[in-house]
């Protein structure tokens, strides 16, 4: 998958770190580190943590168009 | 520009670009949508480089997500060379040539290159921009260098240095003014951010310079000596001196361009020399150079995730525009964050030219606080650390341009407002 935050938004309610914790984490109290590209097996995990943000700041997509990026069009 | 159109092509897949590319496909366009880049990557998102990326926590792949559905066609890894306005084509670098109805230009800017070339060659000497480099670098730190140094007193420099103080690597930080961050955040904030990386141990250096930098045999990076005659021993240098806007491939079109990326009119439309709109021609991002309607129409080019993301989302309605009638103008008030030293630090609106700072609520001490900016009697930007929570409260004020300093005694405010005028920065 691709994952996306929009830190401008983020306010650090951390409702992703309990949705997905291996995943999202807070280094301090408001510096969101995040997984980029989860494992598609990870999908409901990572759906669960971008619906569970009040401030609606993820966005995550499937992975379609990764392997075209790695045959290096 | 009545007729509908049929094709756009849009020069820079990046976030800008992406996210034009969403919006179009919103916004209803069925036509063909052609996105070409000069990386060879996916459109990929840049603040995870300088911070997670580096440090090694997670890949250095950060390719944007992107729905299934776009039906875009990327032509990726040919830079663009040249924009014909009288045949509507986007020239290529492999000579392919990409005709158009609309065409958003979204090229952003490069990393701003060491003046002195033969320093800049030397292998350990390296440029923050691209996914690129921050492999280079990351792998250069997972090699646990004796030290690390900073050119520059931007935000970039003090994320890298608090990547490597958090890996536990040596790290200086040169700038050559009084203070970092004066100019975007004023003295306060620059002082702030100044006593928080010497408090993690970073080696700060104000008012110094490289007089020149010392190569081995093989050409590898050995040390560098200050204007000052210090010398520091050294084999890995990121130059983080700002960026130049990507508008070379524009020249000859007749466009205005110049140090400050493509001028556009606050409908996202490209100027012609002339000052008029080019007929089909949009700008967006890092490259733009656009008309802040929050400071009176005085223009400016920010390198925001924010406004990439807002003002191609305009660019991309205005392209479908009907007629004249049908344009919304780029309103954005300007954002960006930045995390070091484990603290989150957002601003909001635009704190240079303000004349005068004052912390609102929490404290510089406790390191968590809010901060207001102010200007001629208005509140123009507001900052927060470790404060996220107030800070769109702020917004509105900007936003209507409020009495600055605010009222003070609010709920977990401070009974007095102590307000700090500011001055120039000096250079």
């Amino acid at each position: 998958m691709r994952v996306v935050v929009d830190l401008n938004r983020c306010q650090a309610y951390a409702q992703c770190v309990y949705a997905a914790p291996r995943h999202f984490a807070l280094h301090g109290r408001e510096a969101l580190v995040y997984d980029t590209a989860p494992d598609d097996a990870d999908r409901a995990e990572i759906e669960r943590a971008a619906l569970a943000c009040p401030v609606r700041a993820i966005t995550a997509c499937a992975d379609d168009l990764a392997a075209l990026d790695e045959a290096g069009r | 520009m009545s007729e509908a159109p049929g094709r756009v092509v849009i020069v820079g897949a990046s976030l800008a670009g992406l996210s034009a590319a969403k919006a179009l496909r919103t916004e209803g366009f069925s036509g063909s949508l052609v996105l070409a880049g000069d990386e060879p990557h996916l459109p990929y998102d840049r603040p995870p480089l300088s911070k997670q990326a580096l440090r090694g926590l997670t890949s250095a792949d950060t390719t944007l997500p992107q729905p299934a559905d776009l039906d875009l066609e990327f032509r990726l890894g040919v830079p663009a060379t040249g924009l014909d306005r009288a045949e509507r084509t986007v020239i290529l670098a492999d000579g392919s040539r990409l005709a158009f109805d609309r065409c958003l230009v979204a090229t952003g800017a490069r990393a701003r290159p060491w003046p002195n070339s033969a320093e800049a060659a030397l292998d350990g000497v390296f440029t923050l921009r691209t996914r690129d480099d921050a492999e280079r670098i990351a792998a250069r730190l997972r090699d646990r260098p004796g030290r690390v140094v900073l050119v520059g007193g931007g935000f970039i420099s003090f994320e890298v240095a608090s990547v490597c103080r958090e890996m536990d690597i040596p790290v200086t930080v040169l700038v050559r003014d009084s203070l970092p961050l004066a100019g975007a955040v004023g003295a306060p904030l620059g002082s702030f951010v100044a006593e928080v990386a010497r408090g993690a141990g970073v080696d700060l250096r104000l008012d110094a310079a490289i007089a020149r930098m010392q190569g081995d045999a093989r050409g590898r990076l050995a040390g560098l000596v200050l204007e000052d005659g210090d010398r520091i021993e050294t084999a890995c240098l990121v130059v983080a001196i700002g960026a130049e806007r990507n508008t070379a491939w524009l020249d000859g079109a007749g466009l205005a361009t110049d140090r400050n990326g493509l001028r556009c009119d606050r409908f996202c439309r490209a100027l012609g020399a002339d000052g008029t709109p080019a007929d089909g021609i949009f700008a967006a991002g890092d490259v733009a150079h656009w008309p802040n309607p929050h400071d009176g129409g005085a223009l400016v080019a920010v390198e925001h995730w924010g406004n990439a993301v807002a003002q191609a989302r305009t660019a991309a309605r205005n392209m479908l525009a009907g007629d004249a009638a049908a344009l919304v103008p780029h309103d954005h008030l300007p954002d960006f964050w930045s995390q070091q030293f484990g603290l989150t630090i957002k601003l909001v609106g635009l704190a240079a030219g303000s004349d005068a700072f004052a912390v609102v609520r929490g404290s510089m001490e406790e390191r968590r606080f809010l901060a207001v900016f102010g200007k001629a009697g208005r509140t123009v930007a507001s900052a927060s650390v470790d404060s996220a929570r107030w800070l769109p409260a702020y917004r509105a004020a900007i936003l209507e341009g409020a009495p600055f300093p605010p009222l003070p005694g609010g709920v977990d405010a401070p009974a007095r407002v102590a307000m700090q005028s500011l001055e120039e920065p000096t250079r």
